[in-house]
């Protein structure tokens, strides 16, 4: 592929089709319940996007992807629960106009770092900046020493581990173990009924396609392929003259930003944020994700999450029991026989035969993932 | 801060939390000698460390229970059994799952961390349908109860004395059987080269079967001494994997001896901060110090000079 275009025409049929499941199939199909769970699953989509840039393209795994996708839903949440705990909500408190649990745990005042939080457009700036600058400065300590691979790996998960740990701590400014609960509206708009629901949720598929279609621009763009030939061999596009650090600080800071944005569409959608969406276990949930749909796959990071998220549903709903087993075999089923993912599948035995019945005779079209990189992460 | 203590009274409180400290590091040292082994020297990040450890200790609540019930007069040296058993037992699971598992991954090290974190769900969740979601906790001998009197205010468990002993017993074997023994020799080959060292005669496949092997097996042992200190469930190896891989990372990956002083400076750190401030937050200072220790200086604090 040689065009700069944004999509060849097997992704650009690829989108729409995800396009009319999630806005025509999906909400006519489903109840608000049932579509509200997709709206839960579709947050996970925004990280699952950001992992597929940053590990499936640039060939670095971050187990902290819930820092990011908790560093936005709190953001989202603070904003959210200040604006509930206005003081007619909160007479009954010693301190009223505080947040429920700050006035739980003895404190009097607003801390400082909540202030700015009463103000949506600070917040939607915090919600895409402070985990932007925070996978900055991570990024930039980590690759500009050359530290990669599995040692960022575990930094990252550290990084999340030290996270949970503090918002479970420090009980009187973030909740605690609890997190923030009921939220109720944004900007006098109640987020709760159910056609609130539907809005936010055709919401939030608006900003999933606008994530997609940045994520198609990054990997068509030159950038995308120096992202895939850093991969592939660090050292040669480091001879050729590239900065490495800068490309790899890039595709994570995108990462980091996807999943803060999928962290904040959480708290709208779902109506609370707590530190189980922080900590080292989501966090590897979310590369699962990206791994069942292909990690070299912008779709199938949004299918394999729809996909694994509802098996979860339907399965510890009815076998507790079997759910752990189905996702630690799930994990080494698709480490050891589909390193591409439901991507890859479809794209070695499915298109195929689409392509030989619809153009049987004529040359084979360029399919819609990159089959010559088959061999998943990178050398060290 | 310090004005309610006498000087002899804060004394003996740096002795105790020290001491404290110092059963930390035993476990952080047992846990982290097997990983040391199997991510310092094969490169596999293994996420179910902690699920072998938790084998162990399992292995040793059944040991105590049969004895307690059919050989009351042995109990008292139950233990030094289940040790045996408890290596055994997670070092053959190692070697089944190197073999199913890990040797189709080597050339990628971070999809052994995420087929190895599914293999510790599976495990977890095979501990939580066998042996039930309840924590189980080993009824000790008698030997091993009370405290050693060291002075007034000083006094020292030996449960605890007992686990660090073990350690150093534990620790001068592996770095014997890694750095004295002819085994020890093909595995350091195998990790500097495998090709070569596959061209002078080494079985490299077998050697690998067996370090990872034995990693397991000491991670086995650890599970076992862990059950003296503390009580077994099945999501507890959980909690310190994390901890874990930062000590030898912390360390230097290749480096025993890294191991053993960051697992020192790690515990140390945490036990004599919880001292002035609550235990979640000496944690987070904790491990924030060691992040931004690897962020400075990446390679660890001993690092092998090898050119790559």
């Amino acid at each position: 592929m040689t065009d700069n275009r944004f999509f060849n025409r097997s992704e650009f049929i690829g989108i729409l089709v995800l396009a009319v499941f999630l806005v025509v199939v999906l909400p006519l199909t489903l109840d608000v319940f049932r579509l509200n769970l997709v709206a839960k699953y579709l947050t996970y989509a925004f990280v699952a996007l950001g992992l597929v840039v940053c590990w499936g393209y640039g060939g670095i795994l971050s187990l902290g992807q819930g820092v990011f996708f908790g560093l936005g839903g709190y953001c989202m949440a603070m904003f959210l629960k200040l604006e509930a705990s206005s003081v007619e909500n909160t007479k009954i408190q010693s301190t009223p106009g505080i947040p429920d649990f700050m006035d739980w745990n003895q404190i009097t005042a607003l801390p400082l770092f909540w202030k700015p939080f009463s103000s949506l457009s600070f917040t939607i700036a915090a919600i895409i900046l402070v985990p932007g600058i925070f996978a900055l400065i991570i990024g930039t300590a980590m690759f500009k020493r050359r530290v990669g691979g599995t040692y960022f790996a575990i930094i990252t998960q550290a990084v999340a581990a030290i996270l949970t740990i503090l918002i479970v701590g420090q009980q009187g400014y973030t909740g605690g173990i609890n997190g923030m609960t009921d939220l109720r509206t944004l900007k006098g708009w109640d987020i709760r009924p159910d056609h609130a629901k539907i809005v936010l949720y055709f919401f939030e598929v608006g900003c999933l396609f606008a994530c997609i279609m940045i994520a198609q621009f990054v990997r068509h763009s030159k950038l995308g392929r120096i992202l895939v030939a850093m991969r592939e061999k660090e050292d040669r596009v480091r001879f050729s003259g590239y900065s490495v650090a800068n490309f790899k600080i890039f595709a994570f800071c995108v990462a980091a930003v996807f999943a803060a944005i999928g962290g904040a569409m959480f708290a709208l959608n779902v109506g609370f944020m707590s530190p189980s969406f922080v900590g080292i276990v989501p966090s590897i949930e979310m590369v699962i994700y990206t791994a069942v749909g292909g990690r070299l796959s912008i779709l199938g990071a949004v299918y394999g999450t729809l996909l694994v998220n509802f098996a979860k549903t339907s399965l510890s709903e009815t076998f507790p029991e079997l759910w752990l087993f189905g996702l630690g075999g799930l994990f080494i089923a698709v480490v050891l026989a589909f390193p591409n993912g439901l991507a890859g599948i479809w794209g070695d035995y499915v298109q195929p035969r689409i392509d030989r019945l619809i153009y049987s005779g004529k040359p084979k079209p360029a399919g819609w993932t990159d089959s010559s990189v088959a061999d998943g992460a990178p050398a060290e | 801060m310090f004005g309610d203590y006498s000087l002899g009274d804060l004394g003996s409180i740096f002795v105790m939390q020290g001491f404290a400290g110092l059963i930390l590091f035993s476990v952080y040292v047992l846990m982290a000698l097997g990983l040391a082994i199997i991510f310092g020297q094969m490169g596999v990040i293994n996420m179910a460390h902690g699920e072998f450890m938790i084998l162990g200790a399992y292995v040793t609540w059944m040991t105590s229970s049969f004895f307690q019930s059919y050989l009351p007069s042995l109990f008292s040296g139950y233990f030094f059994l289940a040790m045996i058993l408890a290596f055994v037992a997670s070092g053959a699971l190692g070697m089944l799952v190197e073999w199913v598992l890990i040797r189709h991954l080597y050339r990628r090290p971070l999809d052994t961390l995420l087929a190895t974190w599914g293999l510790s769900l599976i495990l977890q969740q095979a501990y939580r349908s066998v042996f039930g979601a309840r924590e189980v906790g080993v009824e000790l001998p008698q030997w091993m109860l009370g405290s050693l009197h060291v002075s007034d205010s000083i006094e020292v468990p030996i449960n605890g004395v007992f686990v660090m002993c073990l350690t150093v017993l534990i620790t001068v074997g592996v770095a014997y059987v890694m750095y004295k023994s002819r085994w020890g020799r093909q595995v350091r080959a195998v990790v500097q080269n495998r090709i070569m060292a596959g061209a002078v005669g080494i079985n490299t496949e077998k050697v690998d079967r067996y370090t990872y092997g034995l990693g397991c097996g000491i991670a086995g042992v650890a599970g076992s001494a862990f059950t003296m200190i503390g009580s077994t469930g099945p999501t507890s190896g959980q909690l310190y994997i994390v901890d874990t891989f930062l000590v030898v990372v912390f360390g230097g990956a290749a480096s025993l001896l890294g191991t053993i002083a960051s697992a020192f400076s790690i515990s140390q750190t945490q036990s004599t901060l919880e001292f002035f401030m609550s235990g979640s937050m000496a944690k987070v200072l904790t491990l924030l110090a060691v992040v931004g220790i690897l962020m400075l200086r990446p390679q660890g604090l001993f690092a092998l000079k090898v050119r790559k």
